[in-house]
């Protein structure tokens, strides 16, 4: 028991001697400058290298980001104008094909117009052409018919009045005569060549031996004029019935 | 005599105490040339030519070394220093943080670092140093933000209170935010580091001695003594790291608390 006793008073002295929380001197003085040539190597030459790399890095991203950003604007700006151009250009192309839908229809009324004017004038010429012709034609006949009916007259009463067939033939031989001499003043072809057939008709009873069809025409043409002549009509249109 | 066996044992088995962390110096009679002096020398070595080669070449894309440097430079930086101190203030604070906590956690991990297994920390006078710049900078960053006595006010006078009470709080936050922070802060890391490495000297050289001394089958009381031996490693080495941390994160919150405009 005694040599426990020595023991732990030795170890308290010991302890004592070395009590743990007081320091010694060159431990902090050599804690203070390793730390502090830390402290100076890792603030000098890491960290700023460090941070720089960190800036570089982010100035990388960021700028990447931005000239994404600014492509994309740019993209956008491209495509604003291109709409706003293409736009432009329809109403442009709405508005000269409105205009010129406006000037067609303008140019198609003008001619219109001018076309009209100029049958209107063509009509109007013609008429006035054919009031004149008429108008020759008119003075014309009235001449000639005054001197042809004054003529027939003249026969007429030269010629005697007692009996119907008389009065026929003198007719008939004045008509005759009209058509070998002013036969222009007769209407038409048809008439003309009626009137021939009646002619024909007419003179060719007593010389019915020329043929058998002129025969038969000559029968039935000579027997009409006759019926008819007693009635009174007009050899004319006794022939075309 | 006969004497109780363990205390015959004890005349030859020295237990492991503080003179186990009072190492004789290397050359001569100077304290300058101990272990713990030379480990401090060492981990500046390591630390720095490690960040130096990891930063020497550092690019926007970066290589192997300078990720894992970064990576190690980026936890301090942002990890601590940003998310405590915020991101106005902090990038000047951010090369003695960074600093402190990699000088820390070296000296911390030579306790299980074979050969030398000695962490650097349970030197008190370390600790001091390392706490003391720490008090230096957040007592002068406060006084120079908030001026000396506004700086005392902004400590001491905490906002919101009763004046009544005043006189009873002004005393306590003193001593509790400007003179007992430092011992805090350096004890907290000396005493973790002092008992851990007993602990370790306990369990190895006390296993060692079982094992080879002692008479019978107390020999084999010596394996599961360097057994746990292991397993403490392993504690001891989630203890060095989380220490230095906290040494860290500490010294950033107490320059937050001086830089806040109000708290």
């Amino acid at each position: 028991m005694r040599q426990i006793a020595v023991l732990t008073a030795e170890a308290a002295a010991a302890e004592e001697e070395l009590n743990p929380l007081v320091p010694h001197v060159a431990e902090i003085i050599v804690g203070l400058v390793a730390f502090g040539l830390l402290l100076l190597v890792l603030g000098r030459a890491v960290v700023p290298r460090f941070e720089k790399a960190f800036d570089q890095r982010r100035a990388a991203i960021e700028g990447g980001m931005q000239r994404a950003e600014q492509a994309q604007a740019e993209a956008q700006a491209a495509l604003e104008e291109y709409r706003s151009q293409l736009a432009n250009a329809r109403h442009e192309s709405a508005r000269m094909r409105e205009e010129a839908r406006e000037q067609g229809a303008a140019i198609l009324a003008e001619m219109r117009e001018e076309a009209q004017a100029r049958a209107n004038g063509i009509i109007t010429a013609a008429h006035e052409q054919i009031a004149a012709d008429r108008q020759r034609a008119a003075t014309h006949l009235r001449t000639e018919v005054g001197g042809i009916a004054a003529q027939l007259a003249e026969r007429i009463v030269g010629e005697s009045l007692e009996d119907d067939g008389r009065q026929q033939r003198v007719i008939d031989r004045f008509l005759d005569e009209l058509e070998t001499t002013g036969g222009d003043l007769a209407s038409g072809d048809g008439g003309r060549t009626a009137r021939g057939g009646r002619h024909q008709a007419g003179t060719s009873g007593p010389t019915a031996e020329s043929g058998e069809p002129a025969v038969v025409a000559g029968e039935a043409a000579a027997g009409a004029p006759r019926g008819a002549t007693a009635l009174g009509t007009p050899p004319k249109t006794r022939g075309g019935r | 005599m006969s004497p109780h066996p363990l205390v015959v044992r004890s005349e030859e088995f020295v237990a492991p105490g503080s003179h186990d962390f009072d190492l004789p110096p290397i050359l001569g009679n100077s304290e300058f040339f101990t272990k713990p002096m030379l480990l401090l020398l060492l981990s500046v070595v390591i630390v720095a030519t490690f960040f130096w080669l990891a930063a020497r070449k550092a690019t926007i894309v970066p290589g192997k070394l300078q990720f894992a440097g970064e990576g190690a430079y980026t936890f301090v930086r942002n990890g601590v220093a940003r998310d405590v101190i915020g991101s106005r203030d902090f990038m000047r604070f951010v090369p003695w943080l960074f600093a402190l906590f990699y000088f820390v956690l070296v000296n911390n991990l030579f306790g299980i670092v074979p050969l030398i297994q000695f962490p650097t920390m349970s030197k008190v006078g370390v600790a001091y140093a390392l706490a003391g710049v720490t008090w230096l900078i957040f007592n002068g960053i406060g006084i120079r933000k908030h001026g000396f006595l506004g700086y005392l006010r902004h400590t001491t006078v905490p906002a919101g209170v009763p004046a009544y009470i005043l006189p009873l709080l002004i005393p306590i936050e003193f001593i509790s935010n400007i003179l007992v922070r430092p011992l805090t802060l350096s004890l907290r890391l000396f005493a973790n580091m002092f008992a851990g490495h007993l602990l370790l000297l306990v369990f190895i050289l006390g296993g060692e001695y079982l094992l080879l001394h002692a008479e019978g089958l107390t020999r084999l009381a010596g394996i599961p003594a360097l057994l746990l031996a292991l397993v403490f490693t392993f504690f001891e080495a989630l203890v060095q790291v989380l220490q230095a941390y906290i040494f860290v994160l500490l010294s950033a919150l107490y320059v937050a608390g001086s830089l806040a405009e109000e708290h």
